[in-house]
């Protein structure tokens, strides 16, 4: 970036300004510390000059929006063009509730669709499954069949709002859903616009909702891959998700490494499976978190986006530009909030947003001020989204493109970060890859010390979060929790027992011991599911049929 | 003769940290394991998903002083009533069942009925839930019936 003579006469420049003014000004007040470091323990200089970014090439690592490596973002306009994508994540009770709540959000203008499900759904048991007790419409919205998500989407136009679905172990099943509501609705499945999560080698690291091992769990989702390239061009066929590694206590570097390898895996499942990596590279998405240390989470965005473009093009050979961008959705950090005086997430989550707008992000969701306490009111919603809104059109933060981009800070911090990811990436590599290292519990053991040390620092005053561990007040009982209506569970059990006695049976069976040759075999799933799916089969039957022919994976007690 | 007849006082305070339902967050759960272990205390972590019967096969079978449970799904309501009744069922109606996570203050009176006999939330030390195991299981055990 700079000629050798400019750099040699930094370096005097600044030897001078340490011994005049920097020593003098130590002497007088010393440093609240001797080491000063990111969130996530990378060290954190005093000040940084053109000598720290000596080494950067502009146009071979940063270059320009839209292009390769796209460290300073994926589209040549960014936020000029329109704001990124307000999606909040949202979902509780019955589908009608959901549904409520969905146009609610359409009607405060929220962008896009993001749909919770609950726990049962997840992983895959009806209702009135005996392992569904108590769960039933807690986290999400209960679905049990195609018409439950008939109700979830009423009057809500599938061809004009895009959803974003957080599912993996059934995502086929959910995705199969999505396009036989489509259908009834009389869109053309080839217009949908969306996302399902399908990332499920994170859920064996961190969130737990898998059901099948992780073998048989990754053809389910280069089946969905090899569908969507097909048959659903405008649909992110995977979310790769470092979010929930990340809550669980991973740092900024182990959110980029370990998702990558998650990436890497994917690919070379779908490549084994005989898909061409352009095929499915520019429908692979991301989703990271926005965590509070600001600065360390924009360097943390900027080189995953130079790193996967690195990788798509010179490990992959993706030709194609779109399979080298790294588009993600962004979440500010759950971990980061508060029960204590909770008024202060909207601060938090505010900051982290910020972070996540200066990072490029595709898309947010920002959390709800209450989480740390039950499932989101009404009100802190329209604050969580209010939060975007003012981000977008009252803070002219997005009228340049990667604004923070060329700081000498953030060049050098996104420089460490890329490096230290890839030094994560070759051990990975040299276990035999993220389904390796993710059977022998490598990174489960990563995250687990961090999350441990985390806490520590907690405790021992080295880590300050206002509230906690300082400035404490006597707290007041939180008022106005949402619950989820009870009855949701004894209402979803009368419905399917309706429904079973309704729907055509022996078109059911027939399906499903279709569904059960074909997982047998090695033949893309997503039709037999598509078809059990217009055939009213539950989810529950559908992945019945699946845990015969796969298996259960069961995680071990330690 | 059980082991927690046996060992007596000396013997270290055993736990099972465990996971009711299917709420797979266990940042919580394996910090307090971490954290109960380096206090001196023996620790056995169920894994994800345990049904109550599960949870109190493990508890007979670890011989375990103290159950912690574990829920952020707001299943707690129904499940760790369900689990105290099955401890109960197993014959462990005298040891100490404490629960953390996602649980709204108004939602405490109730499990406490039911035999919870402290939650712990978001933000809560590791050191306040050790001082409190090692006081609750230091007392001694209430007569039976009372």
């Amino acid at each position: 970036m700079y000629r050798k003579e400019e750099l040699e006469a930094v370096s005097r420049a600044r030897a001078a300004w340490e011994k005049r003014v920097l020593a003098r000004a130590l002497e007088r007040v010393p440093e609240q510390r001797e080491r000063f470091a990111t969130h996530s323990g990378l060290e954190v200089r005093r000040l940084y000059t053109p000598e720290d970014v000596a080494g950067l090439d502009y146009c071979r690592d940063l270059g320009f929006p839209g292009e390769y490596p796209f460290t300073r973002g994926v589209q040549p306009t960014m936020y000029r063009a329109r704001p990124w994508t307000m999606r909040q994540y949202a979902g509780f009770g019955s589908a009608e509730e959901t549904n409520r709540r969905f146009r609610y959000l359409l009607e405060q203008g929220q962008t896009g669709l993001s749909v919770a499900f609950d726990l049962p759904t997840q992983v895959g048991y009806d209702s009135d499954h005996p392992m569904a007790e108590g769960e039933v419409g807690k986290v999400g919205v209960a679905i049990d069949s195609l018409e439950d998500v008939e109700r979830l989407f009423d009057r809500i136009p599938l061809d004009q709002v895009s959803t974003s679905m957080t599912i993996n172990s059934p995502a086929a099943v959910l995705l199969a859903m999505v396009v036989a509501v489509a259908e009834k609705q009389g869109v053309d499945p080839s217009s949908l616009a969306g996302t399902v999560q399908n990332d499920i080698l994170k859920e064996y690291v961190a969130r737990g909702t898998y059901i099948f091992p992780p073998r048989p769990s990754v053809r389910l989702v280069t089946d969905v891959f090899a569908w969507c390239s097909e048959h659903l061009p405008r649909w992110n066929a995977i979310s790769i998700s470092g979010y929930h590694m990340r809550e669980a206590g991973a740092t900024a570097v182990q959110e980029i490494a370990f998702t990558l390898a998650n990436a890497i895996a994917y690919v070379e499942a779908a490549r084994q499976a005989g898909l061409d990596v352009d095929a499915i590279g520019p429908r692979l998405s991301f989703f990271f978190a926005a965590q509070i240390d600001i600065l360390e989470e924009v360097a943390k965005f900027r080189a995953a986006r130079r790193l996967w473009a690195r990788i798509m093009r010179e490990r992959f050979g993706a030709r194609d530009p779109r399979s080298w961008m790294l588009r993600f959705h962004t979440q500010t950090a759950g971990v980061s909030l508060t029960a204590q005086q909770p008024e202060n997430n909207i601060v938090r989550t505010a900051l982290e947003a910020l972070a996540a707008v200066l990072g490029g992000t595709q898309s947010l969701h920002t959390n709800s001020m209450d989480e740390a306490l039950a499932l989101p009111s009404e009100k802190a919603v329209r604050v969580a989204l209010r939060t975007q809104q003012i981000l977008a059109h009252e803070t002219n933060v997005g009228q340049t493109i990667d604004p923070l981009g060329g700081s000498y800070f953030i060049e050098a911090l996104t420089d460490r970060l890329e490096e230290e990811a890839q030094a994560y990436l070759a051990r990975i590599d040299g276990m035999g890859g993220a389904v390796a290292a993710i059977e022998r519990g490598f990174f489960q053991d990563e995250i687990q010390r961090e999350a441990y040390a985390h806490q520590l620092a907690l405790e021992r005053g080295d880590r300050i979060v206002v509230g906690v561990n300082a400035y404490q007040v006597a707290e007041e009982p939180p008022t106005a929790i949402l619950r989820p209506d009870p009855a949701v569970a004894r209402e979803q059990a009368g419905r399917l027992e309706a429904l079973r006695a309704r729907r055509d049976g022996e078109k059911v069976r027939a399906a499903l011991e279709r569904l059960g040759q074909a997982a047998a075999g090695d033949q893309n799933l997503m039709p037999p599911i598509l078809e059990a799916v217009r055939a009213y089969a539950t989810l529950g039957e559908i992945c019945d049929t699946l845990r015969q022919a796969f298996g259960e994976y069961r995680a071990a007690a330690i | 003769m059980s082991r927690r007849e046996a060992g007596g006082a000396s013997r270290p305070i055993r736990v099972l940290v465990a996971k009711p339902g299917l709420d797979g967050h266990d940042r919580g759960a394996i910090v307090i394991a971490r954290a109960l272990r380096d206090a001196g205390m023996e620790v056995i972590y169920t894994g994800l998903r345990q049904t109550p019967e599960q949870i109190a096969r493990a508890a007979v079978e670890e011989d375990v002083d103290v159950v912690a449970l574990s829920s952020l799904s707001g299943a707690h309501d129904t499940l760790f009533p369900r689990v105290v009744a099955e401890l109960r069922r197993v014959g462990l109606d005298d040891r100490l069942i404490i629960g953390g996570g996602i649980i709204p203050a108004e939602d405490v009176p109730r499990l406490k009925e039911a035999g919870i006999a402290a939650c712990f939330g978001p933000g809560t030390p590791t050191s306040e839930v050790v001082d409190y195991i090692r006081r609750a299981v230091g007392r001694p055990a209430k007569p039976k019936g009372l």
